[in-house]
């Protein structure tokens, strides 16, 4: 693990984290310190125009994204915390690559040139080239790896790398033990969780009912959008607490510092934490 | 399904030239190579609440039926999370069409088959609109009020202030105007 020179990085929490998920936020900055990244936020940073814009106005949602690559310093890689943050950044990048109107635009409305090279990563990016000597550190605490959507990509974006598998990977080489089953991939429910709680609140119980079926204790997701719906949807009666990847990262590493964090949590992961000895 | 009827009248009325030429156009994806396999409603995990499931509203608007199409409750409950797209044998991006024919619903001034939905999204439009981000205590209020639905969820906005999970007062950038510019460059009103 790198933990000699800071690496700058510039980072983009989007709303969810600097909201209702800093948990999420706070775990993730301290796990990219320890690795020897120090990250910048970019400087007034709006909404990438989620689901919303994008869903309704998709111009204002190309739009709202460019701004914020045209904020991002040149040169220097771009960490988005928020896989549909992500997706929408990328996704305005990759038009501006091909589509020449658009770049014109873009640089007569913000007054700079596009920087179509800038490296916007994903948490998992930083995650995936890191040397890790195995231990035990996570007291083979049981848990359902869950991508929910984060993996699934609009067709332009179909050849880049998928990460599919790295948090099994991870986790269990610091002595997690991942379980198999049937909703790692399945959509969380998104906004309709908001919007029609009536759809998303049946589609939450599924994942978590099978999360507790093929015996997880705990489910373990990358995005703040699946945390906070399972935790206000879910209404089974058996539920298993749900952390955010960096959260056990930050176990893992024995980043040592007070994670006070895990006080934010609806579903108190406090009793697992402790039946697994894993003191906080 | 009717299919005697001649392309004009399935066409949507109110769009000039053919209906399915003018998705196409929008989207920026030629939906016309979907051959019905049906990997899209048999994955997409809101289907079971929709009526046509989005190969059928593929199906729909590549033979025209415009107004079946945009009066759907599907392309509302789409929530663009593209599991349809990464299963799609012809890499068609599903969520991109849905997306258009919701502007175009709009646009076109149709039935909405989803308002509370359509009224979710113009929120967090107008939350992004005043401060550049989004604030998500107003959105839920505004939203429940439009729907005259104040007393459900109340427990769990409860739990989410308590957790400090939500804002009292959102965060505002500093350069709104260059945001706000976006809107007004943008066509349509926000109500
Ligand atoms: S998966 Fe693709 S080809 Fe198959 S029905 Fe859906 S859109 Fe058509
Ligand atoms: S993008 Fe829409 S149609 Fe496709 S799987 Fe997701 S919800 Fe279903």
């Amino acid at each position: 693990m790198n933990k000699a020179a800071a690496v700058q990085i510039s980072y983009f929490p989007g709303c969810s984290l600097a909201t209702t998920a800093k948990e999420n936020n706070q775990s993730l900055i301290e796990v990219c310190k320890y690795m020897g990244y120090r990250l910048a936020e970019l400087k007034d940073w709006n909404c990438c125009g989620s689901s919303s814009a994008h869903g309704i106005k998709p111009e204002l949602g190309f739009n709202l994204a460019c701004r914020n690559l045209s904020l991002a310093p040149e040169g220097i890689p771009l960490l988005v915390a928020c896989p549909s943050c992500i997706l929408h950044l990328k996704q305005a990048q990759s038009r501006l690559k091909r589509d020449e109107a658009a770049t014109k635009d873009y640089e007569r409305c913000w007054g700079r040139p596009v920087d179509l090279n800038l490296k916007i990563l994903h948490f998992f990016e930083l995650m995936d080239g890191i040397d890790c000597l195995p231990n035990t550190t996570l007291n083979g605490l049981k848990f359902a790896p869950y991508y929910g959507c984060m993996l699934a990509r609009p067709p332009e974006l179909r050849h880049e790398k998928n990460y599919h598998g790295l948090m099994e990977k991870l986790l269990s080489c610091y002595g997690a033990s991942s379980i198999r089953w049937s909703y790692s991939s399945r959509c969380c429910g998104t906004f309709l969780s908001a919007a029609k709680p009536e759809v998303a609140g049946p589609m939450v119980n599924r994942i978590v009912q099978n999360a507790v079926d093929s015996g997880a204790e705990c489910i373990v997701t990358a995005c703040a959008m699946c945390h906070l719906n399972i935790e206000i949807r879910c209404t089974l009666k058996r539920v298993v607490p749900i952390f955010h990847f960096s959260e056990l990262l930050s176990i893992a590493f024995k980043t040592g510092t007070n994670k006070d964090w895990f006080a934010r949590h609806l579903i108190d992961p406090a009793p697992l934490l402790k039946s697994k000895g894993l003191t906080v | 399904m009717e299919t005697e009827s001649s392309d004009k009248e399935r066409d949507h009325a109110g769009l000039k030239g053919g209906f399915c030429e003018e998705i196409v156009r929008r989207s920026g994806d030629d939906f016309r190579r979907c051959y019905q396999c049906q990997s899209c409603g048999s994955g997409c995990p809101v289907s079971e609440a929709m009526k046509y499931r989005p190969n059928g509203v593929i199906r729909l608007v590549q033979l025209g039926f415009g107004r079946e199409a945009l009066e759907s409750p599907d392309i509302w409950l789409c929530m663009g999370c593209n599991t349809c797209s990464t299963e799609c044998p012809m890499a068609i991006d599903i969520a991109a069409v849905m997306s258009a024919l919701r502007e175009t619903a709009i646009e076109e001034g149709v039935r909405i088959a989803e308002p509370g939905i359509l009224n979710f999204h113009q929120e967090v439009l107008n939350s992004i609109e005043r401060y550049g981000r989004t604030h998500k205590l107003e959105i839920m209020m505004r939203h429940k009020l439009r729907q005259l639905d104040l007393f459900s969820d109340i427990d769990i906005g409860l739990k989410l202030l308590s957790r400090r999970k939500l804002d009292l007062r959102p965060s505002k950038i500093l350069n709104i105007s260059e945001v706000q510019k976006l809107f007004s460059g943008s066509t349509g009103e926000i109500t």
